[in-house]
């Protein structure tokens, strides 16, 4: 028990000692690497600084942001810090500053209102070219073979071909991340279908559905949307459902209408768009079309890192890149 | 499965040593089977009517009120004086903290952004505090461990791991020691505190994730925030622990001398608390690494990020990769704040071989060499970001990620098939059991099983516990986890006995099991989802499995303790008595075992229900979806919160009414005993 005494008065001052080294050395030592190499950075033109891009989870988001990324890294000098955050997430990162873009926004008109008209923490940078549909998709093979099936209004009667363990003797629709823009819940309700939505977690969880499904001639229904690479390897069917008019999709529980046409667009934060930066010029400038987006989304999913791939892009289109910069 | 608590209670009164009066156990057996039969009844002539579904883009006025907090907030967030003189100089306070840490490690927000001591400066200041609070040997694995993050092309993301466990730990002790103290001086603050931390471990981390990002927003802020939150329970109850049970004669002798409270806190009760303080510091720094990699979710840099864009991307190989860096990182914290604690035991200087004034002399060497690394580290580029030419991760990601394809197509007839039989074998129907029953008749017939088991009291509690649930307009999808949760519990019993009498019954079954489980339970959820995520698909035998990967090692364990613990004359009474292996196992060991063995499905349940949000994101449905739904979509926010809840009540309800069904037997001399 006498030894406990000391003991303690022993290693506190030790702590103590390694806390100040470390402090003494960060704070007061001479300069370091870092600001050695701040230095000419800083020199050259405008400065940029670091951009936080959302990283949301789809190969077509990614293939955005790699081009984005790249560009504004290689021929405006910025720092880019990515970050992996879901869709709804993101938005919350404006007011707090961990965000600075999101580069490819699905309507969200709810959040819209909150952050871009409400708080005023963000602003709308403009479309990006893509034209995003949403719905539902069966495999190509299912098309051929009972052509009537892409009419929704024909679903019931095929309910039961797409029962699983999941889905409760009902219908199975499969749906992606939880975190995805979708009314499917309601839809079966309002349209008295009789199926199930089940989630299977992601995109990659949903492309590799579909794939087997196709390979081995199995049913599904599915959540799928354009622009998207998958659907140049195997051209998904749609179903119609019931057209899309101006406010039927406006109560979230009552929706019996197929998703609008979304004019995809950037959102980037209101403190990055003020602060003159490059990459906010950039961010609102950036513009191109689902065949260029497909284009670097195949290659990225071919193996391709995303910056291999937005390079292989940006050497081959530099004057589209050059008219986003002016 | 109906029969699944009816049967093991009618089992467990025959089996049990100790001779009752007769008249007891029938009576609570025929209460039991009278539950089960209304329960039959009710489900096959009510069947599908008042099963309060709610559909999961529905939600009720509780749960759209909720939704308005979310907005209030959202509005009042920059002009409301709480926020203004609270929370945003707390988050400010906090962030800083975080950022001269991840400065410090990870990278500056300046230039490169490369760290402030680069990895040599980092590999050398952590080997010398973990030689100096430890010794070599965990020195030489920091420093090794370390260096292979280097290797795997982890550095950054791992440093950044490191330094926000390390700000959460910090204030994770400035916050849980001061409280563990109160509670340890003062019952009072005991009985304050105790069912606040109860509910805080029950509380799945996901369900405070959403309303922490709304109020502290995301980033390394509001995860440290969260990580805290999660982290301080071990050290709180710990450091009360160690102050209460310092024995009662050294109490008083002290106080005979005239020492004052404060005196004696400082002179007498604080060291000899040390060591179980120590551990208590090492329990909550493992949670709070798991805990980091969780908040991944709200903008937390480093390691859980790898593994989230992996689970997304089903990429199993990187998956894996950043789950090593995880167990490696995890290993290192618990061998080193473990050393710290043997260091801490009273007399533990005495037995060290060298003697105080050499090691001394040793620390300072080593402390001048650190210095120079961190120098090194500063002025020059190859020490300050790890080479990039000893770079072996994407061999280890390939590597991983051909394995997994091959099993994927050769085994994904068996798994499918697997998973298959079970869920249209067990799972339906028992889900569909306690989903299409009428919710009153399966309150009613809860309520008298846990009448049953514990009396009046335990009958109130668990009806009070389902009322809230109803209350939170969630009962269906609560049944569906309930479902789902004692499904894979049973399975973890069975692992849990199988592996458990194979460990307690051999000391080498027990060494070569034990380093796995310990494995299973440190790597956290996220990564083997991943793999196996690709062999059953996003589906709730997956979640399942997840579930039971978590739970096992704890029940294993508790299962093994139990039979390693009879005594050794009772087994060879048995034994030369003329009785089989077989024999010695079910008539001896597992019955004598059976404390254990009802602590271990105690736990099980707790640890099942612990993942099961984690297992929302591959698939399962019920509670868990709706946090996880709740978390990502804003409209949702209400029903994740409701949905949170209501697995913390439902946690209540299966702890008491397992606790009570271990201890009824005993019950009347258990409770004797406890005050």
């Amino acid at each position: 028990m006498k030894k406990a005494g000391p003991l303690l008065k022993r290693t506190i001052p030790l702590m103590a000692g390694v806390a100040a080294a470390a402090l003494l050395l960060t704070g007061c030592g001479g300069a370091s690497v870092n600001q050695v190499a701040a230095a000419p950075a800083g020199a050259s033109d405008a400065p940029c600084g670091a951009v936080s891009v959302a990283m949301n989870a789809w190969v077509g988001y990614t293939a955005n942001a790699a081009v984005y990324s790249y560009v504004a890294k290689n021929q405006l000098g910025c720092t880019v810090v990515q970050k992996d955050l879901n869709e709804q997430i993101s938005w919350q990162g404006f007011a707090s500053g961990e965000v600075d873009v999101i580069m490819e926004n699905w309507g969200h008109a709810d959040l819209t209102k909150q952050y871009i008209t409400d708080q005023k923490v963000a602003i709308d940078a403009g479309p990006t070219g893509n034209e995003g549909h949403i719905g539902w998709y069966v495999p190509p093979w299912m098309a051929e073979k009972y052509p009537d099936i892409t009419d929704g209004k024909n679903l019931n009667k095929y309910a039961s071909m797409f029962t699983t363990s999941e889905s409760g003797g009902k219908g199975q629709i499969l749906d992606g991340d939880p975190a995805f823009v979708t009314n499917d819940e309601a839809l079966v309700k309002n349209l008295n279908l009789d199926y199930k939505v089940v989630f299977s977690g992601s995109e990659a969880a949903l492309i590799q559905s579909f794939r087997t499904a196709e390979q081995n001639k199995t049913p599904l229904l599915g959540y799928f949307y354009e622009p998207q690479w998958f659907l140049s390897q195997i051209p998904l069917k749609k179903v119609s459902l019931p057209a899309w008019t101006e406010g039927c999709d406006a109560d979230a529980e009552k929706v019996a209408c197929d998703y609008p046409t979304y004019t995809l667009n950037k959102i980037i934060s209101k403190k990055f768009a003020d602060s003159g930066s490059p990459a906010a010029k950039l961010a609102k400038g950036f513009k191109w079309t689902n065949d260029d987006q497909n284009s670097v989304a195949t290659d990225i999913q071919g193996g391709m890192s995303p910056e291999a791939a937005a390079k292989k892009w940006v050497d081959a289109h530099q004057e589209t890149v050059t008219s986003w910069l002016k | 499965m109906t029969t699944l608590i009816r049967d093991q209670e009618k089992i467990q009164p025959a089996s049990s040593p100790v001779k009752e009066p007769r008249r007891l156990p029938s009576r609570r057996t025929m209460l039991l089977v009278g539950a089960g039969v209304i329960w039959i009844l009710g489900f096959l002539i009510l069947h599908g009517t008042s099963t309060l579904t709610l559909p999961a883009s529905e939600l009720t006025d509780l749960h759209r009120s909720l939704n308005q907090f979310n907005a209030w907030v959202a509005a009042n967030r920059a002009d409301n004086p709480v926020f203004l003189y609270i929370f945003t100089p707390l988050r400010a306070v906090v962030d800083n903290v975080a950022n001269l840490f991840i400065t410090l490690f990870a990278a500056s927000s300046t230039g490169l952004r490369l760290p402030e001591i680069g990895w040599l400066g980092t590999v050398g200041l952590l080997g010398w505090i973990a030689f100096a609070v430890g010794n070599v040997r965990v020195a030489l694995l920091t420093v090794s461990v370390f260096t292979f993050f280097g290797i795997q092309g982890l550095f950054v993301e791992a440093t950044y791991t490191f330094a926000l466990v390390l700000t959460a730990v910090l204030l994770t002790l400035l916050i849980g020691i001061p409280l563990g103290i109160l509670a340890g001086v003062s019952s009072r603050v005991a009985t304050v505190i105790t069912p606040v931390l109860d509910f805080m471990q029950t509380l799945p981390t996901f369900v405070y994730l959403a309303p922490l990002a709304l109020i502290f927003l995301i980033g390394p802020a509001s995860a440290v925030i969260a990580t805290v939150i999660y982290a301080a329970p071990p050290v709180i109850r710990l450091t009360a622990h160690g102050i209460r049970s310092i024995p009662e004669n050294t109490r008083e002798a002290s106080d005979s001398l005239g020492t004052t409270g404060l005196q004696r806190l400082l002179t007498l009760q604080l060291p000899m608390a040390r060591r179980t303080v120590v551990m208590g510091i090492n329990q909550s720094t493992m949670a709070a690494l798991s805990m980091v990699t969780i908040a991944a979710l709200i903008a937390a840099p480093g390691l859980g990020q790898v593994v989230v864009r992996a689970l997304q991307s089903l990429d199993v190989g990187t998956a894996v990769n950043a789950g090593l860096s995880i167990v490696l990182l995890a290993i290192v914290l618990d061998r080193v704040t473990t050393a710290a604690s043997r260091r801490a035991e009273p007399g533990a200087a005495r037995n060290g071989r060298i003697s105080r004034r050499n090691r001394y002399i040793v620390l300072g060497v080593t402390l001048g060499l650190a210095l120079v690394m961190v120098q090194l580290s500063r002025s020059s580029l190859w020490a300050a970001a790890f080479p990039k030419d000893f770079n072996i991760g994407p061999a280890i990601v390939q590597a991983v990620s051909s394995a997994s394809q091959w099993m994927q197509s050769n085994l994904s007839l068996f798994t499918v098939s697997l998973r298959e039989s079970v869920t249209t074998g067990i799972l339906n129907p028992f889900q569909s059991l306690l989903t299409d029953t009428p919710f009153y008749i399966l309150v009613g017939v809860i309520a008298l099983a846990a009448y049953a088991l514990g009396g009046w009291k335990l009958a109130a509690v668990t009806t009070a516990c389902l009322g809230v649930i109803i209350y939170l307009g969630l009962w269906s999808d609560s049944m569906v986890t309930l479902a789902g949760t004692l499904v894979a519990t049973a399975l973890v019993m069975v692992l849990g006995v199988v592996f458990g009498v194979a460990m307690g019954r051999s000391e080498r079954v027990d060494q070569v099991l034990r380093p796995i489980l310990d494995a299973g339970q440190t790597m956290p959820a996220f990564v083997y989802l991943v793999p196996f995520l690709g062999l059953f698909g996003a589906t709730r035998f997956t979640a399942i499995i997840a579930g039971i990967i978590y739970a096992a090692p704890v029940a294993i364990k508790i299962t093994a303790d139990g039979i390693a613990a009879i005594s050794p004359t009772v087994l060879e009474a048995a034994i030369s008595s003329g009785s089989t292996p077989w024999q010695v196992i079910t008539k001896v060991q597992l019955p004598m075992a059976r404390k254990s063995l009802a602590l271990a499905a105690n736990q099980g349940l707790i640890y099942v229900l612990a993942m099961v949000v984690v297992g929302a994101l591959v698939g399962a449905g019920g509670l868990g979806y709706d946090v996880v739904a709740g978390f990502v979509q804003s409209s949702l926010f209400g029903k994740g919160l409701a949905a949170g809840l209501a697995i913390v009540f439902l946690g209540i309800l299966l702890d008491r009414m397992t606790q009570a069904a271990a201890a009824t037997p005993l019950r009347k001399i258990a409770a004797a005993k406890t005050p």
